[in-house]
């Protein structure tokens, strides 16, 4: 299983090191810095590198690379999901996941990490467990720690491991007793030049976050329940019964945890909830572009569409581009050759658009390839897959429904 | 300040220190003032210092042993938890001279009471391992002993222990295979994977393999009954393959996890299906693998690599979901490439079209390594796909202009290597590319240039000397590989063209003579002896022309995935390609199963499991003497514990999953019950198990069922200190542990006497129900036909829904999601099963531009063979009217029984919806069949503006114009029903309009291309205005119908 973990940062430094078994040296991560170099995008490094001793598996995250070492064979995924797994611990734990937050809190970095694993298989990975076992750090604790010198680690030991419900803890106490859930929904679609849809898929997840007393057992259900093509559970959920009667049935871990998430079938239509017009054009023979570029909405029901960002790669011929956004502001990089539009929110009465031109290196022959324009926004209070939710025996309150939605024009 | 006697200050140079070993710096020299602090009070510090020691005990042996003491005492705390950890820093640290310390802890804590410490010792027993390898045999023991335990908590960490200690001893699992099954669903996620891949390995030494007789099984549950009841053993050659019913265990109770969040276990659960599952169940897998295409960019990756193995076998699995492995422009390269080679694999003839269309675009991506991937990817689908091999090399040769050169490159090489497969005459490329000759710098492409020159020289035999000419011009400057080639062709050239290239060759040879690289001296040596005569080489000379100029074979254009099925799926080494240290081979399916007797341990449960649920049923259930005795009433009692955590829901489908639980927690009773019977003749360890479960039986004699229940769950809840999670439960792990509370409870002895007095009564029992129990397990898995025992109602209701979950895992049904995403796709009829004898067809109109005409609508067949006789040659006879312009599928050679095959041919209807008829022939009959194409399937969609269909619409006007009003259902009023259901009914293309009342929809007809125009006014209470416009008025008023019907119907 899992020898040893480094964490290397995006300039290439080894800024953590955790060993389960015996230590391994450092300069096994040659091989993954070599491999570094020979991907020209960071997101081009072989997640599974072989080296005549050992075998790294590693995974980019915040711009940090996880790479752990592996003596013997092992399923990769069961790896890369561990990392994955460590790093939404962190992230949960200081907020972000960053090199400098990693820094700040060594010490509780490594007291997690040797709690998660034993001997290089995972022992703990549940939050509720860990934070009963190490408490996340946050200013005032560190405040009363320095004054008092108490530490971060829980005083008791945690009861929940031995539950038959791991990912609870016991003795939850809260004076208001809620439970939110939040319906996200995703539109992915590859969408061609002249308009019409290549592939439109729907994922959905529902997150929620209860604060609940005791051990309560709750049951949602779904106003229609066939819509839901394929469903991934957190093993709270009680699955025989979602088989017999498709209705979540469950015991919630404390705080925020993602309930399920799901696949909607993709033969039904998907309405995409925008539209874009675009006409980007180079004329053979002078150095010049033409950049035009509208966004409208389109069957929102009404909503609006919020937080709008529009990124394109231009072609490596372009130099610069001298654009003209009618609303929102815009960054063009001469280098990675990534425009990028930042729109905020669609106004139907009038719709924003991007327009001007783009020079090309002098000589250069016209692109012959057409960018790829990527939108993502954010429509809130729309689930666009129609799911509902009913609750059952606690009333809950619905606290938002939003959808954020990515579409590749190609 | 370690020295210090304030907590605070050690605590802060602890962390100091933790600081830095995280950088990789040296600590060591502080050992001995870091271990004084083991004993610690402060239990930060505690675990600091114990992070400490295990990162620096190897290197500081002596000073090591200081600290043993401590754990040593820590080892007999009354709390479980500093039990555990006290185990886990003395395994961790490496120090020989402990390993007897260790061992006995070891052993110690395998027997503990608490689940968790014996989790522990199961991790601690790998670490010893790894430490010692001599201590291997004790080990075994240990971990012998650890997998009888129950708990789900230890399982995962036992097996994981046994994969790395003793893989080969598969004879310790017998006993417990069944229990690691039915625990499987509540291990931790860690432990799953494990589990899950053990077992596979288990299961192909222990069981036959399912794939010979795909299909049959299903329907010989009833011979499998009898086979087994030893009455009618005559049914068993008749019927070859019964799946084992511990197979079946396994493949039941894996499948939920298909649902986890956890990618890996997804992926084990794959592969065990993928490994062990009959061929036609495989396919459940697919929805949940394309799933975890959207999670993370690393296991995007592995998925994706198992997807391309899987697919090459069995393209049909993913088809369907073709879409989903389309690339996206934010994928990183190596998932583009993987995702392309999954393309390529599932290209057939019914979707190539969609396909190339797709890759064309890819070949205009910035990324030219993607590119020249994908035009990999063409030149691997021209072969594999005759019809589009000249579609694809028109492609290619257009893509020798493209400006980039790597395009350019990649393009000349497949090409070379299609012209090779297509010996025919395609000398216009060949010319064209020698005209390209001057521009290309990559060598691999100059060299392949050369050689379809050197080859095919007497196709073109005026441009072949000159491009010698201009190579000999620069031979000195090229790269070996061009020089190599350009040796070949000149030795070729002379032997078909020596008048003109006679200077030529020697002049080349002779620099050749000369060069730096041995490879090329060698090549013009031997050529030179080769092809010009001489004395001393008379006998090769005869035959230069022969070796040189021979046929080649083609190349093949293989997937590079093709080799990795030998590999395990979702293991490292097939991820790598490579045998990783540590990879277990998967072995081949036996061709006799191993004696299935050996797994009988709870052989008792099955009638346990349905007789509680037929007590329940009919209440008075004590009276038996069979069932009254101490395990029914105990589990009577957990089961409607059980039972009673689901009681918010009352309906019948709660009583099923109360009995569903039942077996399981009635499982696990039998294997303790039978644990302890077998225990108690030997071990020490467990007799004290075995005798509180006489007490309980005593106990539970005396009380009534009810009265039993009670306290069965009560005393589970004491234990775990947790009331409200014992009743809520309804896994088995409540009952194992209300077992454990009452081995601690009453561990005063009870009288030997009833003691025996149980085994005698067991034992009678067990064989009876031994058999007995393989049948009901098998009825309960598959039996599509009422059962033939007499069963309550509760027992065929979950029969019922058994039945369900097996229909979707179907062949047909998966078969049918193939639709293409333009609207829902209706399915009709062509040749019933009983009129064509057992050939069934069926077909759909896949709405894609036909490949062959541009006139013919696409048609796709899918033909399934329902016999028990495989039919060959399936193909088309004669047509009527005869001047029908059909282009045919190619000739099915083969269909196996219960094997169906999907085919796509285009049929010109000439714009009318007069049947097209034609026979469909087997190698013995001919069935008459005609396809009578729906109106709006014989258009297909056209894309325009707005104003562009206005100004069309005017013009076709009058005559042109059918419209009526017509009455919509409520339920399609909203602008998205509408267009889905015109588009359901006709293959039309929406236009975009910006007015909110008006929808429009454009199409041409296939045959003909004319116009059709549909355009929906909506008006007030549901009513609409429909106008057709098109020049076939026969169409119009046709379509119109149909558009009608269908927004009325809803």
């Amino acid at each position: 299983m899992i020898h040893s973990l480094f964490l290397i940062n995006a300039s290439g430094d080894i800024f953590l090191e955790k060993h389960w078994k015996s230590v391994v040296s450092r300069s096994v991560c040659d091989y993954f810095f070599e491999a570094q170099e020979r991907a020209t995008e960071p997101e081009n490094v072989p997640p599974v590198i072989p080296t005549p001793h050992h075998y790294l598996i590693s995974v980019l995250r915040h711009r940090i690379y996880f790479v752990a070492v592996i003596q013997s064979e092992v399923p990769p995924l069961f790896v890369i999901e561990f990392l994955h797994r460590v790093v939404d611990t962190f992230q949960d734990y200081f907020g972000v996941c960053t090199e400098a937050a990693i820094k700040d809190n060594v010490v509780v970095v490594y007291e997690l990490l040797e709690e998660m694993l034993d001997n290089g298989f995972p022992l703990a990975t549940e939050s509720n467990i860990l934070k009963e076992l190490i408490k996340p750090p946050t200013i005032l604790r560190t405040m009363v720690n320095t004054i008092t010198g108490s530490t971060n680690v829980g005083e008791q030991l945690p009861t929940g491991q031995l539950s038959v419900v791991p990912w609870r803890r016991t003795g939850v106490k809260y004076t208001n007793n809620e439970a939110y859930f939040d319906v996200v929904e995703e539109i992915d679609a590859i969408i061609d030049k002249s308009g019409s849809t290549i592939t439109a898929e729907i994922q959905g997840v529902i997150d929620a976050c209860v604060k609940l007393t005791g051990m309560p057992d709750l049951t949602l259900s779904f106003m229609n329940p066939r819509l839901l093509d394929d469903v991934s559970f957190h093993p709270c959920v009680r699955f025989k019964r979602w088989e017999a009667e498709r209705i979540l049935s469950f015991i919630p871990p404390d705080g925020n945890f993602r309930l399920l998430s799901y696949h909607v079938s993709s033969q039904n239509l998907v309405a995409i909830p925008v539209y874009v017009k675009h006409n980007i054009t180079f004329r053979e023979g002078s150095s010049q572009g033409r950049f035009d570029l509208t966004l409208g909405p389109k069957q929102t029901m009404g909503k609006a569409v919020e937080s709008v960002l529009v990124s394109s790669q231009l072609p490596r011929g372009v130099l610069n581009a001298n654009l003209n956004p009618s609303q929102g502001t815009y960054t063009f990089d001469p280098v990675t050759k990534l425009l990028t539009w930042d729109v905020g929110k669609i106004n139907p009465q009038k719709l924003p658009s991007l327009k001007g031109t783009m020079n090309l290196q002098a000589g250069a022959s016209k692109p012959d390839e057409n960018p790829t324009i990527n939108i993502q926004f954010k429509i809130q209070q729309m689930a666009i897959s129609g799911t509902q939710l009913h609750t059952h025996p606690h009333t809950l309150q619905l606290q938002s429904q939003s959808s954020s939605s990515q579409l590749t024009t190609a | 300040m370690l020295e210090s006697n304030k907590e605070s200050l050690k605590l802060e140079a602890m962390k100091r220190i933790v600081q830095l070993i995280s950088k990789g710096k040296n600590a060591s020299d502080l050992f001995p003032a870091v271990v004084k602090n083991v004993a610690s009070k402060n239990i930060e510090l505690k675990k600091l210092v114990y992070v400490y020691l295990v990162r620096y005990a190897e290197e500081q042996q002596d000073l090591a042993l200081l600290s043993i003491s401590t754990f040593q005492r820590a080892l007999k705390d009354p709390n479980q938890f500093i039990r555990a950890s006290a185990l886990r820093v003395l395994s961790s640290i490496r120090v020989p001279i402990i390993v007897p310390i260790m061992m006995l802890a070891i052993k110690e804590a395998a027997s503990d009471l608490s689940p968790y410490v014996r989790k522990t010792s199961a991790h601690a027993i790998q670490k010893l391992y790894s430490l010692d390898a001599d201590q291997k045999e004790q080990l075994i023991e240990v971990i012998e002993k650890l997998l009888k335990d129950k708990s789900t908590l230890v399982a995962g960490s036992v097996v994981m222990a046994f994969e790395e200690v003793c893989p080969d001893r598969i004879d310790l699992i017998h006993r417990n295979y069944r229990k690691l099954c039915n625990l499987l669903v509540d291990v931790e996620e860690w432990g799953q994977v494990v589990i899950i891949n053990m077992l596979t390995r288990y299961a192909r030494t222990q069981f036959t393999s399912p794939w010979k007789e795909d299909g049959i099984f299903d329907e010989n549950e009833k011979a499998f009954y009898d086979s087994d009841s030893e009455e009618k053993q005559g049914q068993r050659e008749a019927k070859p393959y019964i799946m084992d019913p511990d197979h079946r265990l396994l493949l039941r109770n894996t499948k939920p996890l298909l649902q986890s969040r956890n990618t890996a276990v997804v992926m084990a659960v794959a592969q065990l299906y993928w490994h062990l599952a009959p061929k036609h169940e495989v396919s459940i897998v697919t929805k949940s693998l394309v799933r975890l295409l959207r999670s993370h960019r690393e296991v995007q990756y592995v998925v994706l690599q198992n997807i391309a193995t899987m697919s090459i076998q069995r393209k049909g699995m993913f088809e369907p979901y073709m879409k989903s492995f389309y690339v996206r422009s934010t994928d990183a390269t190596h998932i583009k490439t993987l995702k392309l080679e999954i393309l390529t694999n599932l290209a057939n003839e019914a979707n190539i079209s969609t396909i190339l269309r797709e890759f064309q675009t890819y070949v205009k991506s910035q990324d030219k390594a993607f590119a020249a991937a994908t035009i990999q990817a063409i030149g691997r689908c021209a072969t594999n796909i005759s019809e589009v091999t000249d579609t694809c090399l028109n492609g290619l040769v257009l893509l020798l202009s493209n400006r980039d050169e790597t395009v350019v490159a990649e393009s000349v090489v497949v090409i070379k290597k299609l012209l090779q497969t297509q010996p025919t005459q395609h000398s216009d490329i060949i010319k064209h590319m020698a005209k390209l000759f001057d521009n290309i710098t990559v060598p691999m492409a100059r060299a392949s240039i050369l050689w379809l020159m050197g080859e095919y020289c007497e196709r073109v035999p005026k441009i072949a000397p000159d491009v010698l000419r201009k190579m000999a011009k620069t031979f000195t400057a090229e790269e070996d590989i061009v020089k190599l080639q350009t040796v070949n062709l000149a030795a070729k050239l002379y032997l078909t063209n020596s008048k003109q290239t006679k200077l030529l060759t020697q002049y080349i040879l002779n620099l050749g003579k000369y060069d730096q690289n041995y490879d090329i001296r060698d090549r013009t040596r031997f050529i030179r002896q080769l092809i010009v005569p001489s004395e001393k080489s008379g006998a090769l000379n005869k035959y230069a022309r022969r070796i040189l100029l021979a046929s080649k074979p083609a190349p093949v254009l293989e997937s590079a995935f093709k080799d990795r099925d030998r590999f395990q799926l979702g293991t490292l080494s097939h991820s790598l390609n490579i045998k990783t240290t540590g990879y277990q081979e998967l072995s081949d399916w036996p061709a006799v199963a191993p004696d299935p007797s050996v797994r009988n341990v709870e052989v008792i449960e099955p009638v346990q499991e349905w007789a509680p649920s037929l007590g329940k049923a009919k209440k008075p259930k004590s009276d038996d003497k069979f069932y009254s005795d101490d395990e029914e009433k105990d589990e009577e009692g957990s089961g409607s514990g059980s039972e009673d955590s689901s009681s918010s829901s009352s309906s019948g489908s709660s009583e099923e999953s109360g009995s569903e639980s039942e077996e399981e927690s009635s499982r696990d009773l039998e294997k303790t019950s039978s644990d302890s019977e077998k225990s108690s003749s030997g071990s020490e360890a467990s007799s004290s198990e075995s005798e509180s479960q006489q007490k309980e039986k005593k106990r539970a004699k005396k009380v009534t069922p009810r009265k039993s229940k009670q306290t069965a769950a009560d005393s589970g809840s004491d234990e775990n200190g947790n009331g409200p999670l014992g009743k809520t439960s309804s896994s088995s792990a409540e009952s194992s542990s209300s077992e454990e509370s009452d081995s601690s409870e009453d561990s005063d002895s009870d009288s030997p006497a009833p003691q025996k007095k149980t085994v005698g009564k067991t034992k009678p029992k067990v064989e009876v129900k031994s058999k007995k129990e393989v049948s009901l397990l098998d009825l309960d898995d598959f039996s599509p036909a009422p059962p033939s025992a007499p069963k309550s109602s509760v027992f065929s209701s979950s029969l019922l829904s058994d039945l369900e979950g097996l229909s979707l895992s179907n062949v047909s049904s998966a078969m049918q999601v193939t639709t293409s995403s333009f609207g829902p796709v209706k399915t009709y009829e062509l040749l019933h099963h009983m009129t064509g004898k057992g050939l069934s067809a069926k077909y759909h109109f896949p709405r894609q531009p036909c490949l062959y005409q541009p006139s013919m609508v696409a048609v796709q067949v899918i033909l399934t063979n329902s016999s028990d006789h495989s039919l060959e040659e399936i193909h088309i006879g004669d047509r009527s009217p005869a001047s029908l312009n059909v282009h045919c599928f190619n000739t099915v050679e083969r269909l196996e029984p219960g094997a169906s095959v999907s085919v796509s041919m285009g049929i010109d209807f000439s714009d009318s919806t007069q049947a097209a008829n034609f026979q469909l022939c087997t190698k013995e009959d001919q069935f008459s069949v005609s396809i009578q194409p729906a109106v709006g399937e014989l258009v297909m969609p056209s894309t325009m503006k707005e104003p562009d269909f206005c100004s069309e619409q005017r013009k076709l006007m009058g005559m042109n114009e059918t419209s009526a009003t017509i009455a919509m259902a409520t339920a399609n009023t909203s602008k998205q029903n509408i267009s889905k259901q015109v588009l359901s009914v006709a293959n039309v293309g929406v236009v975009s309009s910006d007015q909110n009342n008006l929808q429009r929809f454009a199409g041409r007809t296939v045959s003909s291309g004319a116009l059709v125009l549909v355009t929906l006014e909506l008006r007030e209470s549901s009513t609409a205005l429909l106008t057709i416009n098109t020049e076939k008025t026969v169409m119009a008023s046709m379509l119109l119908r149909d558009l009608k019907q269908a927004l009325y119907q809803a």
